[in-house]
Formats: C-alpha cells, structure tokens, sequence
C-alpha cells in the first residue's frame, strides 16, 4: 500500500522555479531516499511534505488522504538534532504525544518502553548537553517515531556526524528498521549512504529540480557494512555518478 | 590547577582588597588624617550599626516589603509587556520606544510628583519601583523569546503544535537565562527605589531613617545604614541566582560538563 504519494509538486519563489513537478511514491515500511545536490530543491520540497509551505501546483497525500499545506501529519528529523536544551531526554522523546494531548504520565511510560530498541537505555534523565552526537540523533530519531508510526521525513539526519559515528549509526539504523518498518523518505547528498540505506532512490537533478531517475536496490535485507564493499555497490554507485554527471553537464 | 582552587583564590584576593580598604580608612580615621565627624572610622560604623540594630530592623522590614511587593507588580507587568510585544510586532513597535523611554526618566525627579499624586502611603512608592524593575524583566524575556530556534519551532508546528504549545515547549524556557539576567538587575533596582522614593517622604523605611541621620549629622549611623542597603541589595541578587539554579536544573548540568 502506498503511505506516501507526493503528486506533480511545483514551487517558486520570487519568480524563480526551485523545483518543477516533482512525484514520488512511497510505500508501507519502504525506505527511500531523494538524492540530489545541495541546493537543488531538497528542501523546499520537505518543507511542502511536512505542510509547511504550500506547494504552487500539486498535492501531497497520506494514506490517501490530501494533506497539501497541512502541518500536524508527517514528523521530521534534521541534520540538527532539535533536542531541547532544558528537556530531558525522556521528556524530548514524549514531546510530540504532548502536542497531541496526551498526559503526561502516559506520554512518558509510552516513550520509555522504546528506549532499549533505540540504545537509549540510562539517558531518560540526563538533559541533551550530557549526549553524544550519536545519541543525540537516535533519540531525535525515535521522537520522530512517537510522532507517528507511518511516515517519516528524514533530512540528511547524519550528515553532521564524524565518519566512524555515522558508520557505526547507518549500522543501527538498518537494525532498528528491521525491527519497527517505519515508511521513510530520506533526503540526502551522500550517495553511498543513500545506496546502503534504501530500498528505492529518486535523483533530484537540474534547475529547477525535478525527479530524472529511478533506481531501486535489490540488495536483500537485513543488509550489512560488507553490502558497501561489494561490487554490487560500486555498480549502483557508478550508475548514479554517471546520471549525475550527465545532468548536469 | 583546578577550577576549584581557581575560585578560592580570585575569592581570596577580592575579599583582601576590600579588607585592606578598610584598614586604610580605619587607620586614616585614627590617624586623625580627616575629622572623625566627617568621616566616621569603619569600627564607629560598625558600633553605631549594632546600637541601631532595631530599629534598622524595623525600617528594613518596611523598605523590604515595598521592594517586594513593588518587584512582584513589576515583574508581573514586565512578563506581560514581553509576552503582547512577542506576539503582536505592532504592539512591539509602538511600545518599545515607549519603554525605553520610561528608562531615561530620572527616578528622582518623578518621585516628587508621585509624592505629590498618591500620597505619603506605599503606593507612589510602589509604582516607582514597578517604573524602575519591569524594564530588565520586559526586554530580557523578549529577547529570550526572540532568540528561540525558528527551525524548532518550525519542527513543533509539523507535529501540529498551536502558538500556546510553542510558547510553554519553547519560548518559555529558552527565555528563563535572560530572564534571570533581568530579575538580578531588577531585584538591586527595587531596593534603591524603595530608599530614594522614602527620602521624599513617609513614615517608615530605610530612606526615611537615612534623612533622618542626615539631617541630625551623624555620619556613623549613615554609613552603617548605607552598608545595610548594599547588604540587602547583595542578599537579593544571590538570591535570584539560586532561584535560578533551581529553576533551571539543565543549566546546571551543562556547566558542570
């Protein structure tokens, strides 16, 4: 079934096209990722999806349901982690079921029970100051997650991290998917880690952006780090470069 | 070094300095270097300071209670002020102005008129320190508020939250910092307040005592009244800031990193 459907999207600002009828689906429990160069739409794009801004042309729907330029449906995560300072982490974490009304006790006992899955275990009551960076962006990821179970948008989420940190999160990342199948559309610049991470990429290329490719990554779950040593990494990885190079010149 | 040893010894060098000053005055007092009626000796200060004790108690009472209550109305107006300002720009931009204006009215010269207006009682007392002790508390809040992270608000409002939720989950407590900052400078204001708008009459409180002693020419019990309002003024501001370290448990954590 399709979580997701982002349908013809175009949008402007101050007369300039920044990205022009852009698609894409998304499916229960699929990981895709939007690659593209910096600049090039990215996100303009997630800020429509996450109701944000309005889009000129085109809708967004979730579960079939159009949510165009409505906030309060789809959560997301940044490459700043967006912790609040003076919450603990425990209190972090609950805070979309407190948007939504939940009381707090409740919220809590609820975002507790993720902690182990997500490695947070020992943190609820230390504030974000006292985290690494690693740990700061799961428990970012799993406030994502409480907000809801079906889609979430992921903007470069790790791309502030250190190459060892990032490495040793991709390898937690594709555990922890096993495990909860969140429906989610990565955003990223990093090619290797859009190849190891998704099910499908969409390249976002030219002026203004639009979706030029497809690839989808048969590469088998659960995947492991060897996946991005094989030759059957380079390959896809040879086949993006080349599109790439081919788009922009 | 460690940081502990650091602090006890700048403490160590500041508590010094104020001791050698007083030695410096004590001796030169002695010495007969100025007139002991002029210039009383800190060890006079300190003997007129415990003869007048209850009555200094009794004065302080008055003074510290319209500080108080002066400060709490100000604060009260000042976090409401803060609170219209950031949310409606027209308001900020035609009240700002405004309250930067109140500030450069000398305290002084409106205290008469407030005598004169409302009276020898407590209440032109306590708009004067309102006048004086909202300011830091307005423009400390408001730019605490204003400093609050767009991209986390923008964060809260995908998850659906309303302008209260983002206020009470964000602005709030991004603003407790500078909030703390103001009410510190605020609390010393309202105790100055309270002295000068009592020197323009009344029937109680520091600055009535301290007209008093002046118009009778002792010097010793001036002095000893003076240290007294520094005193106090020193008691409130540390006071604020373990307000603040209880208030704000986080702050303490990432300090102590």
């Amino acid at each position: 079934m399709t979580a997701l459907k982002v349908e013809n999207i175009t949008k402007s600002f101050d007369g300039q096209t920044i990205i022009r009828h852009v698609s894409l689906t998304l499916k229960d429990g699929e990981l895709v990722s939007l690659l593209g160069v910096s600049g090039g739409g990215k996100t303009t794009l997630f800020n429509i999806i996450a109701g944000l801004s309005q889009p000129d042309e085109g809708k967004i729907f979730l579960d079939g349901h159009d949510i165009t330029g409505k906030p309060g449906q789809i959560s997301y995560m940044l490459q700043k982690d967006l912790l609040l300072p003076y919450r603990t982490t425990l209190d972090n974490v609950a805070l979309p079921l407190l948007i939504q009304g939940m009381p707090k006790a409740k919220a809590r006992l609820q975002a507790s029970e993720y902690f182990a899955q997500f490695g947070l275990e020992g943190t609820q009551k230390k504030y974000p100051s006292q985290l690494s960076g690693g740990m700061r962006q799961r428990a970012a990821l799993l406030r994502t997650y409480l907000f809801s179970e079906k889609v979430a948008l992921l903007d470069e989420p790790f791309s502030a991290l250190d190459m060892l940190t990032k490495s040793a999160v991709h390898d937690w990342y594709l555990q922890v998917m096993e495990t909860i199948h969140l429906s989610t559309l990565f955003v990223t610049h990093d090619i290797e880690e859009a190849i190891l991470l998704s099910d499908r990429i969409y390249l976002l290329t030219g002026t203004p952006g639009s979706v030029t490719k497809e690839i989808r990554i048969e590469e088998p779950r659960p995947r492991k780090r060897e996946f991005s040593l094989s030759e059957r990494f380079l390959d896809y990885k040879r086949q993006i470069l080349m599109h790439l190079e081919k788009a922009q010149a | 070094m460690t940081k502990k040893s650091q602090s006890i010894i700048s403490k160590l060098c500041s508590c010094s300095a104020v001791l050698g000053m007083l030695l410096i005055w004590q001796l030169a007092a002695q010495g007969g270097l100025v007139d002991a009626f002029l210039l009383p000796s800190p060890v006079q200060v300190i003997k007129a300071f415990i003869t007048e004790l209850p009555i200094l108690t009794a004065h302080s009472v008055v003074t510290l209670s319209e500080a108080f209550i002066g400060l709490a109305f100000g604060i009260l107006l000042g976090f409401i002020m803060a609170v219209m300002m950031d949310r409606f720009d027209v308001l900020c931009q035609a009240f700002y102005p405004l309250v930067v204006l109140t500030q450069t009215v000398p305290t002084v010269a409106i205290a008469p008129l407030l005598v004169l207006w409302f009276g020898y009682e407590m209440t032109p007392k306590i708009i004067l320190i309102v006048i004086t002790t909202f300011f830091p508390i307005t423009i400390g809040l408001l730019t605490g508020f204003r400093s609050a992270d767009p991209d986390a608000v923008s964060l809260l409002k995908a998850m659906g939250a309303g302008q209260a939720q983002i206020f009470f989950y964000i602005k709030l407590p991004g603003a407790m910092s500078q909030f703390f900052s103001g009410l510190r400078i605020s609390a010393s204001y309202a105790v100055v307040g309270a002295v000068i708008s009592e020197w323009l009459g009344g029937f109680g409180g520091l600055g009535v005592y301290m007209t008093r002693v002046k118009k009778a020419f002792s010097f010793d019990k001036m002095f000893a009244v003076i240290f007294l309002i520094s005193a106090i003024s020193l008691l409130l501001m540390n006071g604020v800031e373990i307000l603040q370290k209880l208030c704000m448990p986080w702050d303490r954590d990432s300090r102590k990193k």
